[in-house]
């Protein structure tokens, strides 16, 4: 008896590719997914919530993954950098995160807040507040360039750091001779 | 990487989903009038008698409902940023195991994003989805319940094996110059031929985690009350009105919810349906015993405000209407038209609390036209929408037991 069963288990889990318990699981899953779909059929909103599911399912993969890499890549090649002459020891730091991070947070904020950035709810916001929204894209910017303005300064911090040490280091090198044991 | 990730979210999404199914309840769905989702079957099971106590319950709830939400947007997004090799997987599925367990990711990531979504449209009133939010929202809700319980009962012993075979302490300490890839994995998703690093670890949980920290400090405000308040640059209700008595928060504006001024000037008479029906003015209203309470509004999106309230205890008027407080809950109607929330029901409970008010004044005045003048409900711990304005009509009702 226990032996059947221990062998059907078994028959289970090579045919289904797992343990019997993640099968369990997942039809668990599915189940009660499927009841709250059932709901949704219930309200009458089904094509609507269809689409709008499937269209979250994808829209970080298929669309801003896409755009947000894309950008990176540009940012990366720098096709509109001028070539610099080797500028003797100072070593310009890379330049890119300091790109990356303000344009990434001021990108987030404008994906969560667009509607009222670009003022697209204004009809049902000005019945809702009695206020209009004209402040936020102002906000926005504002704290955009506060955020570029941080970087720059990170960024102006970090060279000035990169320029003391290769002084140090070039004052270092001529002395180096002295200091070894055959001075 | 996704385990760091998967770890905050695995801290902070149940919070999210329990305090939106409480949100669900507190909304006292089984009494007449108060039904958004009529269709809802078992999955109203747990629902019970929303409390008056603590008052800032639902404030607190439902504030960490959507600050929380809005704070975890950069965590998810890095999340699905660091699967993505996952969607060049090829052939999709080896097994029925894995084909059924990528159904399952699908409902995962599908919900996840719907209910962030839904909700964040929700909450800049921009309704541009062909469904209503509240129905949309809480099946949704469950959608995804089901898959991210499934996703962490999977994922939940590689996730401990993988935060444990790289020391956090290392990472940190780790700049990029000493930043290697990881040895490839079996779930592939470490890419094959990685770039050369631009930013290190403690770089990414930096960028991220600041991001959140970002999105939590330019809308936290708006759940707040006095000069925290203006630091509420990018929330729909973070609004400053001005100094007066009446400068807080408004949501739905007189004007638009059809309110006539006409109707709230002399005429206006509050009628009380009950054993004993009774028709009163402003006057007499007035002349009924006063009580004051500092009492919030906290709005199912997520700000809210304490103020403080004048008015007639609404067991008063039970009592006036010849019910007995504890046994009645009341239909609240408003004069207001065409908004889904004209009218509101009221627990036994809710009535019989002594702070429960039909108020007339707000902070020593009278309540402005867009706060509810002649009169309002102020509940403690009520979501903000039962707080009806501009109150017309209370029935009360022996509660059906």
């Amino acid at each position: 008896m226990l032996s059947g069963i221990r062998g059907t288990y078994r028959w289970v889990a090579t045919r289904y590719g797992a343990d019997p318990l993640h099968l369990l699981a997942l039809l668990a899953c599915f189940a009660l997914a499927g009841y709250a779909a059932s709901r949704v059929v219930a309200a009458g909103i089904l094509v609507g919530f269809l689409v709008w599911f499937v269209g979250a399912a994808i829209i970080h993969d298929l669309l801003l993954y896409p755009l947000y890499a894309l950008a990176d890549i540009v940012a990366q090649r720098r096709p509109w950098r001028r070539r610099r002459p080797p500028s003797g020891p100072v070593q310009w730091p890379p330049l890119i995160n300091y790109l990356r991070v303000p344009a990434a947070l001021s990108g987030l904020l404008l994906l969560v807040w667009f509607p009222l950035i670009l003022r697209l709810a204004e009809q049902n916001y000005e019945k809702s507040v009695a206020l209009d929204t004209s402040p936020y894209l102002g906000r926005w910017l504002l704290v955009t360039g506060v955020l570029f303005a941080g970087s720059a300064l990170a960024y102006a911090v970090r060279l000035r750091r990169n320029k003391s040490s290769s002084r140090s280091r070039t004052r270092l090198r001529p002395r180096a001779p002295r200091s070894s044991p055959s001075g | 990487m996704t385990s760091v990730f998967g770890l905050v979210l695995l801290l902070g999404i149940p919070i999210v989903l329990i305090t939106g199914l409480v949100s669900y309840a507190a909304y006292d769905p089984r009494l007449p009038g108060n039904e958004t989702t009529p269709e809802r079957g078992l999955l109203g099971f747990y629902l019970f008698d929303w409390p008056t106590h603590p008052v800032w319950l639902y404030r607190f709830t439902q504030g960490v409902h959507v600050v929380l939400g809005l704070t975890l947007v950069a965590v998810l997004l890095a999340k699905l940023w660091s699967v993505i090799p996952k969607l060049f997987a090829w052939p999709p599925a080896r097994s029925l195991a894995e084909a059924l367990e990528r159904a399952s990711l699908l409902l995962l990531v599908g919900g996840a994003v719907f209910e962030f979504v839904t909700g964040i449209l929700n909450i800049q009133l921009f309704y541009v989805f062909p469904f209503s939010f509240y129905p949309a929202h809480l099946y949704g809700a469950w959608i995804f319940l089901a898959a991210f319980a499934v996703h962490v009962a999977f994922k939940l012993p590689k996730m401990v094996r993988s935060l444990r075979s790289r020391s956090i302490r290392r990472e940190l300490r780790t700049g990029l110059d000493g930043t290697r890839p990881e040895p490839p994995d079996p779930d592939g998703l470490v890419p094959l031929r990685p770039a050369a690093p631009t930013m290190s670890r403690r770089g990414v949980f930096a960028f991220v985690g600041g991001a959140s920290l970002m999105m939590l400090g330019l809308s936290v405000g708006q759940t707040t009350d006095g000069p925290l308040r203006r630091t509420a640059l990018l929330a729909p209700h973070g609004r400053d009105y001005g100094p007066g008595p009446n400068d807080f928060q408004v949501n739905k504006a007189a004007t638009a919810m059809g309110v006539d001024p006409a109707t709230t000037g002399r005429d206006w008479r509050l009628e009380l349906a009950g054993p004993h029906p009774v028709l009163l003015d402003r006057a007499q209203l007035l002349a009924m015993p006063m009580h004051t309470y500092a009492l919030p509004i906290a709005c199912v999106e997520g700000w809210s405000t304490e103020q403080t309230w004048t008015g007639v205890r609404l067991a008063d008027l039970a009592r006036l209407a010849g019910a007995v407080p504890g046994t009645a809950d009341v239909f609240v109607e408003s004069l207001e038209r065409g908004g889904a929330f004209g009218q509101a029901s009221l627990s036994a409970g809710q009535v019989a609390d002594p702070r429960s008010l039909l108020a007339l004044r707000v902070n020593g005045a009278d309540l402005s036209l867009d706060h509810g003048f002649p009169a309002r409900i102020m509940v403690p711990n009520a979501p903000g929408v039962h707080n009806t304005k501009w109150v017309r009509k209370l029935s009360f009702h022996a509660t059906a037991s």
